[in-house]
């Protein structure tokens, strides 16, 4: 039987890969890609949590949740397009102009 | 009627905060004519208060509450009484003499103002000191008289001795003052109260061994204020100040503010005979000390503070003796004739242009009459001649020596007498008679203002009539204090009084005779006992040696090791702690995304473990 | 017994996938499996009954998020393999490790699960997923629907303002004069 805490120690195994990808990637654009593995991560947890216990909250909120990553993408990669084309390179450690 | 007593208190306070105002501008003439006023008003007040008292009727004003706390109830209160009536005549009648003097004494001086706000304050101080009800407030008279006595006394500032000899006053002052609280503290905790009524009519009531300990701290904290042994070495340099205020604080009134005490706590003094006896021997010893030390000084202001010294001797004598209304009334009739003597010499100083060596001066009767005449007057006074006031008041005290059995008490004040005399008279021969030394030194002298003159009229008038009221002052302060039992036979009396009128008379008479003849030879310079006369029995110099280099040693052990480099070291090494964190956790601020990013993380990870291993709720 | 077949399936495609866009040094290979991730995050939300919700996942995740990505890419040399340099491997590792293990075990204690209550029980039987999602999301969660639509407007607005028509010339980057001139 499938439990809720299935359910959200898979979510909680897809944050932490998230997180690993992360702190990892310095290339930006793959930084991005991790984070919608963790964004896709919480909509697991969120709409496990609805289904067992017939509330429809958390589909909601997962709902509002991805239209909150799709603006997030779309504004970031304007931004990240802007730097390449100002710099010349998507590396992470290039982006230090707050030093200190 | 109170309202006399708050007009006398609080006039000088006015006097003073107002001219205060004035103190950084130049000279202006009205700060010592309004001051002066306010301080003769003060004085009217006393005397229709006086008048009043006379009567028999006490004035008490409770002017507010103080202090509340707990069980200690202590409310600015004061009092008219006897004793502090006759105070607060002598205080006010010696102040407007010495105020309206300074108006032509500190004529040149750039501070003018200044001067004239720190003598009304003085005079503020005093008032209180004498009018309070309680110790607390005779305390904070105490103390305001020391700091205005300080403010006075380094007035010339700039002058590197001046302000020396205002710190030595007043700590030795404070190093009494801690006796006197002592004292206080003794008080209360035994009696629960500090007012005058509460403590007196309770004191009897005390373990005699406590009641000695409170008569002995009281005593350390007039020891202080009126230099006696030994704590006098403060008086012979306060003559730094200018000469009113030795005149007024030095001669008249700060100085007897011990003497004050003594007398307001006789009920105190009056269960302990032993410790009256020490202070009855105390006083005849700084009175033969003193007198001692005058004899060969050159300083024409040292002279008189010796002098004054050892006419409180005489003062502490009588009060430890029992015989209060004595005291009083030659700690009035000295403030007349002593501050008469004093505001002379200043007359003499100024025409001298502020010489003090009185071997320089002589002959300067033709040029300085009124003041020679006044200045004699006051000597004869001090002397202790009939019918001059010095007289009744000096010889009641040698009669009470004579009269309660301590001989030697009585000789030591004898043979004070004498000295007292010379000395005063070898002080007017070698200024006002005699060869005109100042003349081959090129000083012109002139007499003093005419107002001058006339302000000093009163107090040679006192000087010569206040020893007539001395049957009426008996009467009248004995309302209050405690009287005192003659049990002489009249003829003996008698025969002291004309063995101490010879005495002093032989001592004028040498030394006119001597000082005519151009005084003593330059060879008894050379006696040992003339050194050690002349540098005061070396007693300034052991204290420096003995309490002034240790303590410097000592402060500056305290300074440079301990203070710099335990305190100073701890603060900075907790600055330098937390200035060395901040540059370290700079480092989290490189401006790389990755590391904040794993920063981030590091934080989640902190609250993971929180929230797994602290749950507030379950 | 499906069930259980499907979820494990499910999860262990998606950790695979998941595990291969953050491990892989090819740009073109992550991208892709972030695709194929998303499409099984879709079919978890099937499986949970949640069916509006998995179709919304399909069509904006992984059709238009992922589309924009594939454009983003066409900016990037993507034959190339990111070189990246790690500077604290030890690090990381270990904050990831301890990360996944406090979050495992906050969850799959039982503590937290038998804590949650239901705030809007609002299943109600005979009608389905979408009509249900449809009642809530305009009445319950309106102003939320609202300002989320006006979130996405801004996006836009932005996304097209910065990464603008001209993509040789650049409003940010050009001086102000010369920019003047070329907009009329």
């Amino acid at each position: 039987m499938i439990t809720l805490t299935h359910y959200l120690v898979l979510s909680g195994i897809l944050f932490s890969i998230g997180l690993v990808g992360v702190m990892k990637r310095k290339n930006l654009l793959m930084l991005f890609f991790s984070t919608e593995i963790l964004l896709n991560a919480v909509n697991i947890g969120f709409a496990a949590v609805s289904h067992y216990y017939g509330d429809l909250t958390g589909q909601i909120f997962a709902f509002f949740i991805i239209a909150v990553a799709a603006s997030e993408v779309a504004v970031g990669l304007g931004l990240l397009v802007l730097w390449y084309k100002k710099t010349g390179s998507t590396d992470l450690d290039t982006l230090n102009m707050m030093k200190g | 009627m109170e309202k006399y007593l708050y007009i006398a208190l609080f006039a000088p306070l006015a006097g003073s905060i107002i001219t205060a105002f004035f103190a950084q501008f130049p000279k202006t003439l009205f700060t010592g004519i309004f001051t002066s006023t306010l301080i003769f008003v003060s004085f009217i007040s006393s005397m229709i208060l006086l008048n009043y008292v006379d009567v028999g009727t006490i004035v008490h004003a409770e002017m507010m509450d103080w202090i509340s706390a707990g069980n200690l109830s202590v409310p600015f209160g004061f009092v008219v009484d006897q004793v502090s009536v006759i105070m607060m005549v002598t205080v006010t009648l010696v102040s407007t003499v010495v105020h309206i003097y300074s108006i032509g004494y500190m004529d040149h001086d750039a501070s003018f103002n200044r001067f004239f706000s720190w003598l009304s304050a003085f005079v503020f101080s005093m008032m209180i000191l004498v009018m309070s009800d309680n110790f607390v407030g005779l305390f904070i008279g105490w103390e305001g008289v020391g700091l205005c006595s300080w403010g006075l006394i380094g007035f010339w500032y700039k002058k590197h001795s001046a302000s020396w000899a205002a710190n030595e006053a007043f700590i030795m002052n404070r190093i009494a003052d801690l006796g006197m609280l002592m004292g206080l503290f003794l008080i209360y905790w035994n009696i629960g109260s500090l007012q005058y009524d509460v403590v007196f009519a309770q004191i009897v009531n005390l373990d005699i061994n406590i009641v000695t300990w409170i008569g002995i701290f009281l005593f350390i904290g007039a020891m202080g204020k009126s230099a006696q042994f030994p704590l006098h070495t403060w008086l012979a340099d306060a003559m730094e100040g200018p000469t009113p205020v030795s005149a007024l604080i030095h001669a008249a009134t700060m100085v007897t503010a011990g003497v004050y005490l003594v007398i307001r706590a006789g009920e105190i003094y009056a269960l302990i005979p032993e410790v009256g006896m020490f202070i009855a021997s105390l006083g005849a010893f700084v009175a033969v000390f003193a007198a001692s030390m005058a004899l060969v000084n050159r300083d024409l202001k040292r002279i008189i503070a010796y002098s004054t010294l050892s006419q409180l001797g005489y003062m502490f004598v009588a009060a430890g003796l029992g015989a209060y209304w004595i005291a009083l009334f030659h700690l009035m009739t000295h403030a007349f004739f002593k501050s008469l003597l004093f505001l002379g010499a200043g007359n003499v100083m100024h025409a001298m242009d502020n010489e003090l060596d009185i071997k320089k001066m002589g002959g300067l009767y033709k040029a300085m009459r009124p003041t020679a005449i006044l200045m004699s007057i006051a000597s004869v006074a001090l002397a202790g001649i009939y019918p001059l006031a010095g007289f009744f008041s000096k010889d009641k005290i040698l009669e009470v020596a004579f009269n309660d059995g301590s001989y030697f008490l009585w000789f030591a004040l004898f043979i004070g007498a004498g000295l007292t005399a010379f000395y005063s008279f070898r002080l007017v021969m070698l200024v006002f008679f005699g060869e005109k030394v100042h003349e081959k030194l090129g000083f012109h002298p002139h007499e003093a203002q005419p107002f001058v003159i006339y302000a000093l009229t009163p107090l040679a008038a006192l000087a010569i009539v206040a020893g007539f009221f001395e049957h009426s002052f008996h009467e009248f302060t004995t309302q209050l204090l405690v009287d005192y039992e003659f049990t002489l036979d009249h003829s003996i009396a008698l025969v002291l009084i004309f063995a101490t009128s010879a005495i002093a008379l032989s001592g004028i008479a040498f030394a006119v005779y001597k000082y005519k003849r151009g005084g003593f030879s330059e060879s008894i310079e050379k006696w040992g006992v003339y050194k050690l006369l002349s540098n005061q029995y070396y007693i300034p110099k052991l204290y420096e040696e003995g309490i002034m280099k240790p303590f410097t040693t000592l402060s500056r052990f305290a300074w440079k090791s301990v203070d710099v480099r335990i305190v100073d070291a701890t603060v900075d090494m907790i600055a330098s702690v937390i200035y060395g964190a901040g540059q370290q956790a700079r480092k989290v601020h490189s401006g790389n995304l990755s590391s904040m990013l794993r920063w981030m993380v590091v934080g989640m990870i902190v609250l993971l473990a929180l929230a797994i291993f602290y749950r507030p709720m379950v | 017994m499906f069930e259980v077949i499907a979820f494990y399936t499910f999860s262990i495609l998606t950790i695979v996938m998941f595990g291969i866009v953050v491990f892989s040094k090819n740009a073109l290979y992550a991208m892709s499996t972030l695709a194929g991730g998303m499409i099984f995050i879709a079919g978890f939300f099937f499986l949970l009954e949640a069916e509006f919700l998995g179709v919304v996942q399909i069509i904006v995740y992984s059709g238009a998020i992922m589309a924009l990505y594939a454009f983003g890419m066409m900016f990037f040399d993507t034959t190339r393999d990111v070189k990246e340099n790690i500077h604290y491997k030890k690090v990381l590792y270990s904050l990831s490790i301890i990360s996944a293990i406090l979050i495992v075990i906050i969850l799959s204690a039982p503590i937290y699960s038998a804590n949650i209550e239901a705030f809007y029980p609002s299943v109600m039987e005979g009608v389905g997923n979408t009509q249900m999602v449809g009642l809530v999301l305009f009445t319950k969660y309106l102003v939320p629907f609202e300002l989320a639509a006006i979130m996405l407007l801004v996006a836009m607005i932005s996304g097209i303002l910065l990464v603008s028509k001209r993509m040789d010339m650049n409003l940010t980057e050009e001086d102000h004069d010369e920019v003047e001139g070329e907009i009329v």
